[in-house]
């Protein structure tokens, strides 16, 4: 147990450092090569530069590279890193295009179950998927498809909920400790410390996202938290509690794709939102504008940038508290 | 108010998975197909749960988006 604690301890200390350290030189580069992106939200409209998908990944590979020298050299454990790496990597490098040159709607999705195919050849998944409460089934050929379907959905269910200051970074912190508590109620203590890099990246990531944001971490920082995220509901065999902590997101996803009912590039949509005089965010009257989970959060009354993060992130300790429970129940048997 | 639909809807969410993850496990996981050999039972029989559980999904879907209707677009509209 004690070298498990070190290495939690160590990975956790990697992933926060070398992101909070590589952020500014990152904010610097990126503003003197001019790329950069307006902040529709901000009074004045600042520019600010995007991506910082580069910060991101490299706090998670160095600390998921300091596990596998870590934790004990079990073929599960090194699959499982392995995945992590190969599959989060290639995310970054689709959102990495995607930053540079706006793509289609449809290339995300299906670049990613490219990202997808490293776990099925490394074999680093137990084809059965746990349901909460009633036990496992053996799907052996459907899990293949669930494999393939995990990686997009979660990749592009955190890219689309990254359109306010700081609500990327700061869900993807909230999601990814609670699923590091499943997994640690779970007694699966390897996954739950590879889960960690993920949830510390992201913390660190959030001290400059946050409101008023430095830096965005453009669609490379989204698709490699998600991507990362997905992974590892797959390696630890919780891909049901871990949808369940997702659930805002995926609401957001939801709300979108069956008001807009086709597969589409976020920037090519109309804003389902609006500025008030004073600043604040309202939710469009239009009947063609796209339902979003900010635009019902607005729908009430006008919110400032910052009350609607927390709005979100509410919601999203909700979804943990939620995905804890079912984990704590799922040592019952009906 | 609005936010507590919000709520709400991810409460009903979670309770809509563990219920289709229940019928998934204890009805659809046990069906069993017999008298055409055994590699052709196994087939037959994980083609009727693939398309059962696809139904279950279609049919989870259209419940969401049923009360996505019903709850928000009254929101919007006031």
């Amino acid at each position: 147990m004690q070298d498990y604690i070190i290495a939690a301890v160590i990975t956790s200390v990697i992933a926060f450092f070398v992101v909070l350290g590589l952020v500014p030189p990152l904010i610097k580069s990126l503003t003197k090569k001019n790329w950069t992106v307006k902040d529709v939200n901000r009074i004045g409209g600042a520019m600010l530069p995007r991506p910082g998908g580069p910060a991101i990944l490299a706090g998670i590979i160095l600390s998921e590279i300091s596990l596998y020298f870590l934790l004990p050299q079990e073929r599960a454990i090194t699959k499982g890193i392995t995945a992590i790496l190969i599959t989060t990597s290639i995310s970054f490098v689709i959102g990495f295009i995607d930053d540079r040159k706006v793509m289609s709607g449809w290339f995300k999705p299906l670049a990613l179950v490219g990202a997808a195919i490293p776990i099925i050849v490394i074999g680093a998944y137990e084809p059965n998927l746990a349901f909460p409460l009633f036990g496992d089934v053996k799907i052996p050929a459907l899990y293949l498809g669930l494999i393939i379907f995990m990686i997009p959905v979660t990749g592009n269910t955190i890219n689309s909920i990254d359109v306010m200051n700081g609500i990327a970074s700061g869900f993807m912190t909230i999601a990814s400790f609670s699923l590091a508590i499943v997994l640690f109620i779970l007694q699966n203590y390897s996954v739950a410390i590879m889960t960690l890099p993920v949830a510390f990246a992201s913390l660190a990531f959030y001290k400059y996202h946050k409101f008023p944001a430095k830096i965005f971490p453009g669609d490379s920082g989204a698709l490699t938290l998600g991507a990362a995220y997905g992974v590892i509901a797959i390696v630890g065999q919780i891909e049901v509690i871990a949808a369940i902590a997702l659930l805002p997101a995926i609401i957001n996803s939801f709300l979108f794709l069956s008001s807009v009912k086709r597969i589409v590039e976020h920037r090519q949509i109309k804003n389902p939102t609006a500025h008030t005089d004073d600043h604040k965010i309202t939710a469009k009257k239009e009947t063609d504008a796209p339902i979003t989970l900010i635009r019902l959060l607005v729908a009430a009354k006008p919110l400032t940038e910052k009350e609607i993060g927390f709005m979100v992130f509410k919601l999203a300790i909700f979804s943990g508290i939620l995905a804890i429970i079912t984990a704590l129940i799922s040592g019952v048997k009906i | 108010m609005t936010n507590l639909l919000i709520f709400a809807f991810i409460g009903i969410m979670w309770v809509l998975i563990l219920v289709g993850g229940g019928i998934l496990v204890t009805l659809v996981s046990k069906i069993s197909i017999s008298g055409y050999g055994d590699q052709m039972n196994f087939f037959i029989a994980s083609v009727i749960k693939a398309i059962i559980a696809l139904v279950l999904v279609v049919f989870w879907i259209f419940t969401l988006s049923k009360l996505k209707n019903i709850v928000f677009h009254k929101q919007l509209k006031t």
